[in-house]
């Protein structure tokens, strides 16, 4: 994983919010800035009914869809339970205030 | 340095209902032992009774399996009576000499069965009714034997005596007392029931006093004999007639006890290092038999013991549901009235409706209802929250949709739902999906079939409904809170009124204040506290609190209704549904320059355009074919020269 893109500044991304990126090898990509700061990226699509995760509630490590109100973990991708299922991540890093995804 | 120890005596639904609360607050806090006395992981005792009915299996009832206790890290030994607390020492001591050593202990041993003092009480056949064991013995004792005689016509002896009578066996119920269940029942909703109860089969013998068991030939029971000297033959006998905390163990230790070991509002022992909970307390000098009350107290005993030393537990007001299949009973409160109260009473014998509510001071006390119980949950709720129902009280007996206090309080006819019924529309859940979660993976709050079902965690309007279905399913087990006690979502134990109260008066203006000021349990709320705390915020300080978009619903954000395909639909404002031709142009170019494929108008704008004068209308044929267009009329011929 040596291939960095940069997707945008840091201060791009409201805290508590997401950007979408569109990678045209990976479909609509969400990716979410905590409250402190830390970076996040995964598939703009809910594993329940793929509503698109980057319009939802953040908080914590955790987004909540607007769909249907499923909890995804940020970090993992992994739904909290009692849902099952997982959304695909990607690798995202944050230098000198720039946001970067892993190619 | 190692954890505090937490050892837990009694491996019931009271305690491990602590400890899981316990773990939902404060996880990892405490190195967690637990001792019960039966072979099992925890059940859910209440179930037993369907499963003598055969209604259910002993594996559908367990609540926590083995793995629950591993996957917690919590030591279980299972089959391992406690004999010892040694206080000096701290420590526990079982019967076959495993020792724990605790920081703190929680007793919940529960109770026993009282066992008349009478001759034969301990022949073989003779049993009480509590546990997996004497469950498993009345269903093989009606495999071989006839005769059953329930002693006690309460609540556990109706549905033991029903359950026998359903594997088979001539049961008849010998209760001291002028009417069965008279702690739950008045006079004519007892004799309505007996009547049902015979009609199945059961028998009944009132106001008899036992005075002996006799032995049969074999060694077991085989007779029993009443004061009068009547003989019935019973080759088992169930004994029902009330439970005795248990609280030998705690009282030989040293631990204050008065029929149950007392403890004071925060389920505190005379030892600051004991807590106790469940069937073996008394708190204020009573001694809770029911489910309900062990849950709130289990709630703020696991508070207490997380070191967060908030909430008190001050008492319960219980309801009672029978668990007999085809009987609706429904119990609460001061049933019986008398000096100072009034009744009002329907009385349907013919229907077998009977219902019967008792008001003091323009407020709901107390209620029994038999045949048509689908009311309880609400009455039960008007009668926890105190409410006043001077303003609904000519129809208060007809029930709920009658007094048409619908909407987020829910329609009460859930008992009545066939299993297709849709509840949530926005999740797509029916009630059969609801019952069936309920059950599968034994939940008890409102909260828990939120979590597992989804239904009613989006709109929430549909949380009545659900909250009385979990009622319906649930019986007895069910503690609704009262309506402004209710905490904003998982984060808080505050109500939506006390975040309110402490944003207007402690002059909180940011969020972040709220959840420090309030003690947050999550770093920045989730989806359902922050919406909410957003809009007390600004709209309490309009000029001060600034609005924090990213604690809104997409909905609200953009200005648009979210899909199901994640696309969005926009509804134009048009007041009073007139617009204006250039404003119809508008919509018409942002439309096309969006490539909206279709816009709809909804039936109450369909007379959108019946501001032009109608002789100039090139579309007045529409007259006749739709109504709204004709309703619409009187308002275009004023427009008419």
């Amino acid at each position: 994983m040596s291939n960095w893109k940069l997707i945008c500044k840091l201060e791009d991304i409201p805290q508590l919010g997401s950007r979408v990126v569109h990678w045209p090898e990976r479909g609509k990509v969400a990716v979410f800035r905590s409250s402190d700061d830390e970076v996040f990226a995964m598939h703009d699509k809910c594993p329940h009914k793929g509503g698109p995760l980057s319009q939802g509630i953040v908080h914590g490590k955790r987004v909540t869809c607007p769909l249907h109100g499923w909890n995804i973990g940020l970090d993992d991708g992994k739904a909290v339970a009692p849902d099952v299922g997982g959304c695909k991540t990607f690798e995202v890093k944050v230098e000198n205030g720039e946001v970067f995804m892993a190619a | 340095m190692s954890k505090p120890r937490l050892v837990l005596i009694g491996n019931g639904m009271a305690g491990v209902r602590t400890v899981e609360e316990l773990l939902k607050i404060k996880p990892d806090h405490y190195d967690i032992t637990i001792f019960g006395a039966e072979p099992h992981p925890n059940y859910n005792r209440i179930l037993l009774s369907p499963v003598l009915a055969g209604e259910m299996t002993i594996s559908e009832i367990v609540l926590n399996e083995l793995e629950w206790y591993k996957e917690k890290g919590i030591k279980l030994h299972t089959g391992k009576q406690i004999k010892t607390i040694d206080r000096a020492k701290r420590k526990v001591i079982a019967e076959d000499g495993t020792e724990e050593e605790y920081d703190r202990l929680l007793i919940a041993t529960g109770s026993t069965p009282f066992m008349l003092p009478i001759p034969g009480n301990d022949l073989p056949g003779v049993i009480g009714y509590r546990d997996i064991k004497d469950t498993d013995e009345m269903i093989e004792a009606a495999k071989l034997h006839k005769h059953a005689v329930v002693i006690g016509g309460g609540l556990l002896g109706l549905e033991a005596a029903n359950g026998l009578k359903l594997r088979g066996m001539d049961v008849t119920v010998v209760h001291l007392g002028p009417w069965l269940l008279e702690r739950q029942l008045d006079e004519v909703a007892a004799k309505m029931l007996q009547k049902s109860l015979e009609d199945k089969g059961l028998k009944f013998l009132l106001q008899k006093q036992t005075e002996m068991l006799v032995q049969g030939e074999s060694g077991r029971v085989a007779a029993v004999r009443f004061k009068d000297g009547m003989t019935i033959p019973a080759d088992l006998v169930v004994m029902a007639a009330g439970i005795r905390p248990n609280y030998a163990l705690a009282e030989s230790s040293g631990i204050y006890c008065n029929r149950g070991i007392v403890v004071n509002d925060t389920m505190q022992t005379y030892d600051p290092k004991v807590y106790a909970v469940g069937e073996c307390v008394t708190h204020r000098g009573i001694a809770y038999g029911l489910v309900a009350p062990l849950f709130e107290q289990a709630k703020v005993a696991a508070n207490h013991l997380a070191g967060y030393g908030i909430g008190r537990y001050t008492g319960s007001v219980t309801s009672t549901k029978l668990k007999v299949t085809g009987i609706d009973l429904f119990s609460a409160g001061d049933y019986m009235g008398g000096e100072g109260t009034e009744e009002i009473v329907l009385n349907d014998p013919y229907g077998g409706v009977y219902k019967k509510l008792v008001i003091k001071d323009n407020k709901l006390v107390g209620g029994v209802m038999y045949g048509d119980t689908a009311d309880g949950p609400w009455y039960f709720q008007l009668l926890k929250d105190g409410r006043d129902i001077h303003d609904i009280r000519d129809q208060l007996i007809f029930g709920q949709s009658l007094v048409g206090d619908v909407g987020h309080a829910g329609n009460s006819k859930a008992a009545s739902m066939p299993d297709s019924a849709e509840v949530c529309g926005c999740n797509g859940i029916t009630k059969g999906v609801i019952v069936q979660a309920i059950k599968a993976k034994g939940l008890f709050t409102l909260d828990e079939v939120k979590k597992h079902t989804k239904a009613a965690s989006s709109c929430g309007s549909c949380a009545g409904l659900v909250e009385q279905i979990l009622a319906s399913t649930i019986g007895g087990a069910y503690t609704p809170a009262a309506s402004d006690k209710k905490p904003v979502c998982g984060c808080t134990e505050q109500s939506h009124k006390a975040v309110r109260e402490a944003i207007l008066n402690q002059h909180l203006i940011t969020k972040e204040a709220v959840f420090k000021a309030l003690e947050w349990k999550t770093p920045n709320g989730c989806d359902k506290c922050r919406p909410a705390v957003n809009y007390y915020l600004i709209s309490t300080w309009p000029h001060e609190a600034k609005d924090d978009p990213q604690s809104r619903f997409i909905n609200e954000r953009s200005h648009a209704n979210i899909q199901k395909d994640g696309t969005y639909s926009v509804v134009p404002r048009m007041w009073g549904g007139l617009t204006t031709p250039n404003e119809l142009r508008a919509i018409a170019d942002a439309a096309e320059k969006y490539n909206v494929p279709t816009v709809k108008s909804p039936a109450a704008s369909v007379s959108t355009c019946s501001v032009s004068r109608r002789k100039t209308c090139p579309a007045s044929g529409l007259t006749s074919t739709r109504p709204a267009w004709s309703q619409a009329m009187p308002t275009a011929s004023r427009f008419a020269p």
